[in-house]
């Protein structure tokens, strides 16, 4: 047989039935991963043709979207940010009563933002299918895993068929070589990427990250950088697994124990591309090139040293974007006033996260005007944060430590900007209104937006750090 | 799904690249529990103004762009995010064809599922429908062809599985379904 590269080995393991000329090939999907929003239309669906879940046991449901970060109040009553945001919650609870899933609901110890929790739980596992009503599913990538995003009539074929009607993508293979420099870290190396590639770069394929750089980094900071493998396009976007994989999954409560585990260790450590396997697409990026960045545009490619000047607009379509920001090429992306911080979302909320922007605010505080929330990505990681002390040097500093959920991600839960502030925001889109109606969101690492809210504007975190030391 | 053979209209033109999810449908409008009614939020946040007025900068509120079926895109239309309310909300908006030359893969997927067709022309071809607004198409989904009013022909891809769908109003579910046999087989040998 043929060099095969592990999308390859993944997809064909996968295949129900082969794709011909006339008809795509169907896939079986090891893990689905549910959540309110993309979901109750689905479950209409099922309900209305008298169809039930295939495998329930296959399927993981978790509240996050629509959820509000601050807590209930003493009646219980949960600060929705509308009726239909509660209602949707409640169908969602409603739904997986009906149907026999495992809902990480309100009441759970392992609730948490779908890509953070699956992974949390070990149900996300290397060689696995995984596909969510969502598009950074990609996230679950950084296991070795095929993980994408799909629409919900698609949610209702997985939930009925644990099936799903694909053409095989084509496979793009991004090489990382050299090392990071201090201080640099996988979300400036990932806007990296989709620079380099361009926002509609990896339409039609899937990326495997690789290279001495991918290896070197640990699961979390693999996590943030297939999670944004669809701002370049990309459905998925994965890691071959290694001992760093293994040794992060060795424990959690949905692996495989004993005689299987070892087994299972075994069959993922041999799970990559063959050497010689051919890729569609392949690119080359030298990690000692990348610096603190951040993105100074609309879409998650229009991205840019923190320390540099802002790219003059190129054509109508930057000069929108430059417009809608209120950025002039040529100026420099530092000293541009802040007025929200927000660390969170499945890109950025997990334990690495907290603490490289905590490591910031120690001893240091919000600056005035600055609003800062810090949303861990799952009630574990909360609690884990505040057994270090992580949220006490958060409210010391004046920012506001919240519940877990996708808070300011996405302008549905009640967490939004106001027209026309600037956002530093450890998210992953930049889109105009993401966070709110006429908000303008710059997307950086935990430890710019750290220095952002510190600072009081757009700030090299290299230079300042520096001086303050 | 009903049967889509064939679309005829006056294009409007929306000459913007990487026109994302949100902008097509705000999340904020995602807590509904329903495919209907999200036509009055299609593009909601370019659209109106503040005071919910129609805003006359957005191209699909003039005159000219009235009931147009078929809305010719700049670049990367449909990126972001999976949510398929935004094909459910374009074609509850009127609009059942989407045309660019590069359209986001889960958009894609999604609209296809929900007869709205999504289709992918050569650069020079595209850039001619951008510069000229308003000229009525034929889109003949059988054929693959883009039939312009000089009688000129562009031959787009569409996968023929997707094709065939389309044009008998296929239910891919009970597609699926009829799977149920070999899905079993699956399972038993990869247990």
């Amino acid at each position: 047989m043929s060099a095969q590269t592990i999308i390859d080995k993944i997809w064909d393991a996968h295949l129900v039935r082969a794709e011909t000329a006339d008809t795509p090939g169907i896939l079986y999907i090891d893990l689905h991963l549910i959540h309110e929003v993309t979901t109750p239309q689905a479950f209409s669906e099922l309900r209305a043709r008298g169809l039930t879940v295939r495998r329930p046991e296959r399927v993981l449901a978790t509240l996050d979207h629509s959820t509000p970060t601050l807590p209930a109040d003493a009646h219980g009553q949960r600060p929705y940010a509308s009726k239909d945001a509660e209602n949707q919650v409640r169908q969602l609870e409603a739904n997986c009563r009906e149907f026999g899933i495992a809902l990480e609901g309100w009441d759970s110890d392992d609730r948490g933002i779908v890509h953070v929790m699956g992974p949390e739980l070990g149900a996300t596992q290397p060689g696995m299918t995984i596909v969510c009503g969502d598009s950074h599913t990609a996230t679950h990538g950084a296991f070795g895993a095929l993980a994408f995003g799909i629409g919900t009539t698609e949610v209702g074929h997985v939930l009925a068929t644990q099936c799903l009607l694909q053409r095989k993508p084509k496979t793009f293979a991004i090489h990382v070589d050299g090392r990071l420099r201090p201080g640099v870290g996988a979300k400036d190396l990932i806007l990296h990427i989709i620079g380099v590639i361009g926002v509609g770069g990896g339409t039609g394929h899937v990326l495997e990250y690789r290279g001495s750089a991918i290896e070197a980094l640990s699961m979390e900071q693999r996590m943030t950088v297939c999670n944004m493998s669809i701002e370049a396009g990309a459905r998925a976007g994965l890691i071959a697994p290694d001992d760093t994989t293994i040794a992060w999954l060795a424990g959690r409560p949905r692996v495989p124990q004993g005689a299987d585990w070892d087994r299972a260790a075994a069959r993922w450590r041999a799970l990559r591309s063959d050497d010689g396997a051919r890729f569609d697409r392949e690119v080359r990026i030298d990690a000692a090139d990348i610096g603190p960045t951040v993105t100074y545009g609309t879409h998650p490619g229009m991205v840019m040293p923190v320390h540099a000047s802002i790219p003059a607009a190129r054509d109508a379509q930057e000069e929108k974007a430059l417009a809608y920001m209120q950025f002039g090429g040529g100026r420099p992306i530092t000293g541009e006033k802040v007025d929200v911080v927000f660390v969170g979302s499945c890109t950025n909320s997990r334990l690495s996260d907290l603490r490289e922007a905590a490591d910031v605010l120690r001893g240091r505080s919000v600056a005035a005007g600055v609003r800062m929330l810090v949303v861990p990505g799952s009630v574990r990681i909360k609690r884990e944060a505040e057994a270090e002390g992580l949220d006490a040097v958060f409210t010391a500093a004046g920012a506001e430590w919240r519940d877990a959920g996708c808070s300011m991600c996405i302008g549905m839960n009640g967490d939004i900007a106001r027209p026309g502030q600037l956002v530093v925001s450890t998210s992953n889109r930049n889109f105009e209104g993401r966070q709110g109606p006429g908000a303008r969101t710059v997307l950086a690492s935990p430890r710019v937006a750290a220095v952002a809210a510190v600072n009081g504007c757009i700030t090299d975190p290299d230079t300042f750090l520096e001086h303050a030391a | 799904m009903k049967p889509v053979t064939e679309v005829r209209s006056r294009t409007a033109v929306l000459p913007f690249e990487n026109i994302d999810t949100d902008r097509i449908i705000p999340a904020r409008f995602l807590t509904t529990t329903e495919r209907a009614g999200l036509g009055r939020h299609a593009f909601n946040d370019w659209r109106y103004t503040d005071d919910g007025g129609d805003n006359p900068e957005f191209p699909l509120n003039r005159a000219e762009a009235r009931g147009c079926a078929i809305v010719v895109a700049g670049r990367n239309f449909g990126c972001g995010s999976s949510r398929e309310h935004a094909p459910w909300a374009l074609l509850d908006y009127g609009i059942e064809a989407v045309i660019s030359s590069e359209i986001a893969d889960i958009f894609r997927s999604n609209s296809l599922k929900n007869g709205l067709l999504a289709i992918v022309l050569a650069e020079a071809e595209h850039r001619e429908l951008i510069e000229n607004p308003g000229i009525e198409l034929a889109i003949d989904v059988a054929a693959r062809t883009i039939t312009l009013p000089d009688g000129r022909a562009f031959a787009f891809a569409l996968d023929g599985f997707a094709r065939h769908c389309l044009l008998n109003g296929v239910d891919q579910l009970g597609f699926l379904l009829d799977a149920g046999a070999e899905i079993d087989a699956y399972e038993q040998h990869a247990a």
